[in-house]
């Protein structure tokens, strides 16, 4: 019989990010992430400051922010946070919640053991990383 | 306005406000003060430590650093409640003294709740909301919960409708020679297993989780080292077992329970049978009717989602005091968490929210002192090394100096640091005492200039003594900015 899975491994199950996990893991990510919902206009990171962690939005919109210019919108199953949290300097950017915001919750110094614990996600991360640089590097060609 | 409660959380509050001058009522549906600690922790001892004889004077304000559990008045007279009541025998008081400490503060405070008055039902009321007793209706333009998180709760596992809650637990002795399956590994699954240890043949402890200690996490997450003894008998083998496993089902057989379990690290299905299987999965908030009239909440433990300043997130006006302010995590920095699910943070929460209630809907906004700009440095490592209120809410509260052009430099008092470093406002510095997952604790400063903060951390100190002549320095640079 399959483990029963929390609502929280629910939501996480119909990500991408965790999309090869079985439900057995599921149910142990649900209990090692946290979770927390922001109110519109909440600022989750911080440009500049330290010690934030890694964010996937399980739902609503984010705006990236840099010295207060709009600079793009993330939505669930989106996440950030990561560069941040893998280099151990502050975020280069503000994210603020464009409406309420529902995030899993990774604390920075806690990515490392996740990930190596977590090969599936890691390498999702990394696809997802690897599309990213594509399309910053898409002018070079 | 109405506050909800009559355990630490409501109490401080109504305290606090009666300082401001804020009239209200405070209704609770127990008998007495003292909320949970009239029943829990089961096996009679707290996990927060009141230390009888400390580095500063007992009743002073720099004591409440060592005392975790007494309320906190405005005068030295009603200070440090707790020591006063214990034996000796132990530094964490026992739960009937801690009971008294609460009722002694209410006692002697003249603190006045309504008790037996159980609050049933909410409905809005204008910008304001009307609460249905069972001593009929309150209206209120605010209203405050502080409830604690008394109701049990158990995850939705097939059969565990058959398995008593950490709550329903007996006494210890009538699980002797029983073997007892603990779903839970957080610190009252340990409470509990510490506690069978004379008693039970086997015990065992699952979830999904590996088990998280606060000595290897450097915070207060985890288990707290008070209870780690199961931890240690089961890395020598002596009879306890602790596994990461999901739990599938549980079902009754003809002498107790039959466990069905799925190991977290794809080890595959093991089944358990045990006399006696007990639920410590822990406690929400009884939010009754405030779902449906719009408060979200997350997590397992369905905390409601609050601003800074413990405001619902989405009901306006409707605030939280107590353990559920763990509903405002505030900045989290480095994945540690506030101190507000317990008495020694969620006390000074209190205080904060109080000031805004008197100011937001009373108008009353008493002027606050000033210093001079030479005054400010010794003023700040002061604080920086022995404010209560810094070094029990790490990188969640802060002492806040504001830049004024009429009045010069006024001390703002303590603030939440979310709403310092993203507010708006005239020039200032912020400072916080923080700690990173290598168990330094250190000063954290921010300055606003132009409305843009700027984080400074400041080393840390073997004596945890901020005061040094490195620590000066640093922070007359930092400060440099400010007129």
């Amino acid at each position: 019989m399959a483990a029963t899975r929390g609502e929280l491994g629910d939501k996480l199950s119909n990500l991408s990010l965790f999309a090869d996990l079985s439900a057995a893991e599921l149910e142990s990510v649900a209990h090692i992430v946290d979770e927390r919902r922001f109110a519109e206009g909440e600022r989750i990171l911080r440009q500049g400051l330290s010690g934030s962690g890694f964010y996937v939005i399980l739902a609503g919109e984010a705006i990236i922010r840099v010295d207060g210019k709009e600079y793009g919108r993330l939505g669930r199953g989106d996440f950030f946070g990561e560069i941040s949290a893998l280099l151990g300097d502050p975020p280069v950017a503000d994210i603020v919640a464009a409406r309420e915001l529902h995030c899993a919750i990774i604390p920075g110094p806690a990515l490392e053991q996740f990930m190596v614990g977590h090969p599936q996600v890691m390498f999702r991360m990394l696809q997802s990383e690897a599309r990213k640089l594509r399309t910053a590097t898409r002018w070079r060609s | 306005m109405v506050v909800v409660g009559s355990g630490p959380g409501g109490l401080q509050l109504s305290y606090a406000l009666r300082y401001f001058g804020v009239p209200h009522a405070v209704i609770s549906a127990d008998p007495a003060p003292g909320g949970m600690f009239r029943r829990w922790p089961f096996f009679q001892r707290l996990l927060s430590w009141t230390k009888p004889f400390a580095p500063f004077e007992r009743g002073t304000r720099f004591y409440e650093r060592y005392d975790w559990n007494s309320l906190i008045p405005d005068d030295d007279q009603h200070r440090a409640i707790q020591p006063r009541l214990m034996d000796g025998t132990s530094y964490f008081p026992s739960r009937a003294e801690m009971e008294q400490n609460i009722a002694t503060f209410a006692r002697e405070t003249g603190i006045r709740v309504r008790y037996g008055c159980r609050w049933t039902g909410t409905a809005r009321d204008g910008e304001g909301f009307r609460l249905r007793t069972s001593a009929g209706e309150y209206r209120a333009r605010v209203v405050v919960f502080a409830f604690g998180l008394a109701e049990p709760w158990k995850p939705e596992i097939p059969g565990i409708e058959h398995v008593p809650h950490y709550a329903d637990t007996r006494a210890p002795e009538t699980y002797a020679g029983k073997r007892v399956f603990i779903i839970g590994k957080e610190t009252s699954a340990f409470e509990l297993a510490n506690g069978f240890l004379p008693w039970a043949r086997q015990i065992v402890l699952a979830s999904p989780r590996p088990t998280q200690l606060s000595v290897v996490t450097n915070s207060l997450v985890g288990v707290r080292a008070r209870y780690v003894q199961p931890y240690e008998d089961h890395i020598l083998g002596g009879g306890v077992v602790i596994m990461n496993a999901s739990i599938d089902e549980v079902a009754r057989t003809g002498s107790g329970f039959r466990v069905r379990t799925t190991r977290s690290d794809g080890g595959g299905t093991l089944v358990f049978e045990t006399e006696d299987v007990i639920a410590t999965t822990g406690f929400q908030p009884p939010l009754g009717d405030l779902p449906e009239l719009g408060v979200v909440s997350s997590g397992r433990e369905k905390i409601p989602s609050q601003t800074p300043l413990f405001e619902s997130i989405s009901v306006p006006h409707l605030y939280f005091a107590g353990t559920a302010t763990r509903g405002a995590p505030g900045l989290k920095k480095n994945g540690i968490p506030s101190s507000s699910g317990a008495v020694h943070g969620h006390r000074y929460n209190a205080r904060i929210l109080a000031r805004h209630i008197a100011r937001t809907y009373f108008g009353i906004d008493p002027a606050r002192p000033t210093l001079k700009r030479d005054e400010v440095l010794g003023y700040l490592l002061s604080e920086l090394s022995r404010a209560p209120e810094l070094w029990h809410q790490k990188s969640y509260l802060a002492r806040s100096l504001l830049w004024d052009s009429a009045r010069g430099i006024i001390d703002d008092g303590i603030v939440p640091l979310q709403l310092f470093v993203d507010g708006d406002g005239p020039d200032g510095v912020a400072v916080a005492v923080e700690a990173n997952p290598k168990a330094e604790i250190y000063p954290a400063v921010y300055v606003r200039k132009n409305n843009v903060v700027t984080e400074h951390l400041l080393p840390t100190n073997p004596l945890l003594d901020f005061e040094t002549a490195e620590h000066r320095s640093q922070l007359t640079s930092v400060l440099a900015p400010l007129p």
